[in-house]
This record gives structure tokens, C-alpha cells and sequence, in this order.
């Protein structure tokens, strides 16, 4: 799919950019970028759902992190790693990259997948829950149990968050 | 091939950011640029071409209606969607904790830079 | 003359602001209830519900937002939506095994399809976690809002 390919050479450009510059500011809005992206590419997935999800976190993940950079804080810090350190992450992710095309030729080809379990989602979901978005069927009757599982995690980070935030009151002494 | 290839790319690009970067926001964005490429990848993987979306409206429902047809229309596939619904969520609840987690570390040490946090204890 | 700053940005952003985040509310509550009929859901929902009020806060300053939905409200109610969402499964005990489908049981009916009362239990899941999602992400920006340094 040669317009799935252009998008994603966008995105790989746009992260480069990301960890490379050296304005703040600017790399969060790449970060933006990159998130516009990977939206449009579930929209050319056939995945409508995961679409709109992606663009809405996205914009509130933005305003996060301008919150965590700051408008003022501009430049990020000017030391750079010594030249042995990077070579030697560059040869690891060389041979990790070289290792994992290996992998990757063993997976069924782009575009033909095994559904065996989605079979019956698909032909008999509809007749067994009554909801015509196949998605919500699944995560909400068929596997609603994964479901419970995620909103205890998101549950979790709330009161993580509200823990470290959290200033204990100290008396005076 | 091609596809799966550049996402990895973009996972390599994010776990270069991790390990070089010295500014606790860079690594932060390095951690998200995984994630997306992560994501990505799952999708990538139950795509199925010539596929459609899998709601169902009421003209492409009537293929379905007698049980020893099996239809005309091919769906993609649905479970890694389902999965990753919710995995696009938690990725937000994380980053945030994150930030929080940097910002106090801003707060105790007044720079953002990995190599000053030294003091061992609280 | 000394002129007090005014939180917030300026007049043109709050009046707009005035009239689209009643919009965006309501686009969000669309959202969660059509879950089974189109693409969407609770999550997505839940999350255009917490974009909303912090448009609010970023249009009007922290203050006027605090008065909306204060950090005890929002608490209660991401509590209140996992204790409902745990309840509907609960429930579903009483008429099979955890999380069956108890209000249209085996069969649905097939004239009820693509109508907006259908599919048992799955638009009060979708709200349960509408609910939890949407106070839970404002939550925790209120929190990364309001944090100031120590003095």
C-alpha cells in the first residue's frame, strides 16, 4: 500500500526531528505530528474506532507535556554523550534490527492474516449480543473481563499521579 | 514486509532517543514515539486487504440474516482493535505519571538533566 | 492607575469558548451512547468528556475551572463509575456467570438491531466507563495544574 508507506517515511522523519532538536517547544510539536500520523494511518487500516481514540489522546497528551516543558524553558541540556557511547547504542540497534528481519519473515505476509478466532465473532456476533459495532461487542461481552482489568490499571495511574503529587503536611516544629 | 520494517524503524528510533538522551523530557518523548510504534505494529498485523471496517449497517448486515451463507463482505480483523482501544488510553494515564514524577524532580533539583541527580537520599 | 491582569487568555478565546464547550460536552455524550451502533465507545467518549472541561481551564484560568468540577467531585465520580461498571457485572450473576449479558439473555431479538435500546448491558458499560475515564483524566490534570512549588 503505497500510501500507508509514504505516511509512515513522514512519521520516521518527523521522529527524527522529535529527538534531534534541540528546541523544546519544538520537539512536543513534533510529537504532535508524529500522533496525526499514526491517526491517519488507522483511518487507511480500516480502523475507525482506534482513529478517533488516537486523535483526542494525542491533544491532551500535547497539553501534558507543554505543562512539563514550560514556555520559557527553552533549550535542553547542551553536554553531549561521549563518542564511544553512541556508536556502540548504534551497533546494538543495528544487530537488533538485523535480528528482528529474521523474526518478522516468519509472520503471515501483509494483508492475509489466520483469523481463526475471528470468524466467529464476526459471522455470529451480531446475533448473539444485538450490537451492530463489532469492536464494542468484543471488548464489552465477549471479553469484558480484560475490560475490568484495564480500568483497574487506568485507576492505578490516577492514584499515582494524586500520590506523588500529593504534599504531606508536616507540623512545624 | 515493507510496512512491518519501517515500524520497526520507528520503534529503533524511539529506543535510540531512550538510551542517548540526557534531558528527562527527551526521554519521556522517546518512551511515546515507542509506544506509537508499538500500536502500530498490531494493527499492521490484522489488516487484511480489500477489507472493511467491522461495523455492520443494514444493507451489509442482510449477507448474514441466513446461517448457511457465509456473506460477500470481508472484514478486517477485529480483536487487535479491541486491544489496543484500551492499551491507547493507558499510554495517556502512563505518560501522565511520568510528568508528574519529572515535575517533582524539577521541583528538588531544579534542572531536567539525568546526570545531576546524585543525592542518594530523600 | 494599576490594572489588575485578568486569568485567562483573551476576549475573542472566551467568547468562542462560551459557545463551542457545550458542543464538545455533547459531542462526547453522543459519542458514548451510539457505542454499539458506530465507531466510538466509552473510552473515546470519555476522553473528548475531560478535553472539554480543560478547555475550560486553559480559556478561563484555573479558578473559574475549579468551580466547574472541584478535584472532591471529580474523585467521587471516577469512583462511582468503577462501582458501576463492577455492579452491572455483578449482576450478571444473578442470571448466569460474571458479566452475562443478563437484559436480553440468549437471544436478542431480531427486530431490536441497530436501534438505539438494544444490546443489553453494553450502553450502561459504556457509560460506567465514561465516567471513569473522563474524571479520571481531568483529575490528573488538575493535579499537575495546581502543583506549585514548595515555599
Amino acid at each position: 500500500m503505497l500510501d500507508l508507506q509514504i505516511l509512515l517515511i513522514f512519521m520516521i522523519i518527523a521522529a527524527v526531528v522529535a529527538v534531534e532538536i534541540k528546541d523544546m517547544l519544538g520537539s512536543v510539536v513534533a510529537v504532535g505530528a508524529i500522533g496525526l500520523g499514526l491517526s491517519m494511518c488507522f483511518l487507511l487500516l480500516q480502523a475507525p474506532d482506534l482513529a478517533i481514540v488516537q486523535l483526542v489522546v494525542e491533544i491532551l497528551s500535547l497539553v501534558i507535556l507543554i505543562r512539563a516543558v514550560g514556555i520559557k524553558n527553552g533549550v535542553s541540556a547542551v553536554k553531549k554523550r561521549k563518542i564511544f557511547s553512541i556508536v556502540s547504542v548504534l551497533l546494538f540497534i543495528g544487530l537488533f534490527i538485523y535480528f528482528s528481519t529474521k523474526a518478522l519473515i516468519e509472520l503471515p505476509s501483509f494483508g492475509n492474516p489466520i483469523m481463526r478466532v475471528a470468524e466467529r465473532y464476526l459471522i455470529s456476533g451480531i446475533r448473539e449480543t444485538g450490537a451492530a459495532n463489532l469492536v464494542s461487542a468484543i471488548i464489552l461481552d465477549y471479553r469484558a473481563f480484560d475490560t475490568l482489568g484495564e480500568a483497574t490499571v487506568l485507576f492505578t495511574a490516577v492514584i499515582g499521579v494524586l500520590a506523588v503529587i500529593r504534599r504531606v503536611g508536616r507540623k512545624s516544629k | 514486509m515493507i510496512e512491518y520494517l519501517l515500524c520497526l524503524i520507528l520503534f529503533s528510533v524511539g529506543l535510540y532517543c531512550i538510551l542517548i538522551k540526557r534531558n528527562l523530557i527527551k526521554i519521556i518523548i522517546g518512551l511515546g514515539i515507542m509506544e506509537y510504534a508499538v500500536n502500530l505494529f498490531f494493527i499492521l498485523l490484522g489488516y487484511r486487504s480489500g477489507g472493511q471496517f467491522p461495523i455492520l449497517s443494514k444493507d451489509v448486515f442482510a449477507q448474514f440474516i441466513r446461517p448457511d451463507k457465509s456473506g460477500n463482505y470481508i472484514f478486517v480483523d477485529p480483536i487487535p482493535q479491541a486491544l489496543i482501544l484500551t492499551a491507547i488510553v493507558i499510554g495517556l494515564a502512563v505518560t501522565c505519571l511520568l510528568v508528574a514524577i519529572a515535575l517533582r524532580i524539577y521541583e528538588k533539583y531544579g534542572s531536567y538533566d539525568i546526570e545531576d541527580l546524585n543525592k542518594l537520599k530523600g | 492607575m494599576i490594572k489588575k491582569s485578568e486569568p485567562g487568555m483573551t476576549i475573542i478565546v472566551k467568547t468562542i469558548t462560551r459557545y463551542t464547550v457545550a458542543l464538545i460536552l455533547l459531542f462526547g455524550i453522543y459519542i458514548v451512547l451510539h457505542g454499539h451502533l458506530t465507531p466510538g465507545g466509552g473510552f473515546a467518549g470519555g476522553v473528548i468528556v475531560a478535553l472539554s472541561f480543560v478547555h475550560i481551564m486553559l480559556a478561563f484560568g484555573k479558578e473559574t475551572a475549579i468551580k466547574k468540577m472541584s478535584e472532591k467531585s471529580s474523585g467521587i465520580l471516577e469512583s462511582l463509575g468503577a462501582i458501576l461498571f463492577v455492579t452491572i457485572a455483578l449482576l450478571g450473576l444473578t442470571a448466569g456467570y460474571f458479566f452475562f449479558n443478563f437484559i436480553t439473555g440468549q437471544k436478542p431479538l431480531e427486530t431490536s438491531f441497530f436501534r438505539l435500546f438494544s444490546s443489553g448491558i453494553i450502553p450502561f458499560c459504556n457509560i460506567a466507563i465514561c465516567l471513569k475515564v473522563g474524571a479520571g483524566l481531568f483529575g490528573i490534570f488538575l493535579a499537575l495544574i495546581f502543583f506549585k512549588k514548595n515555599d
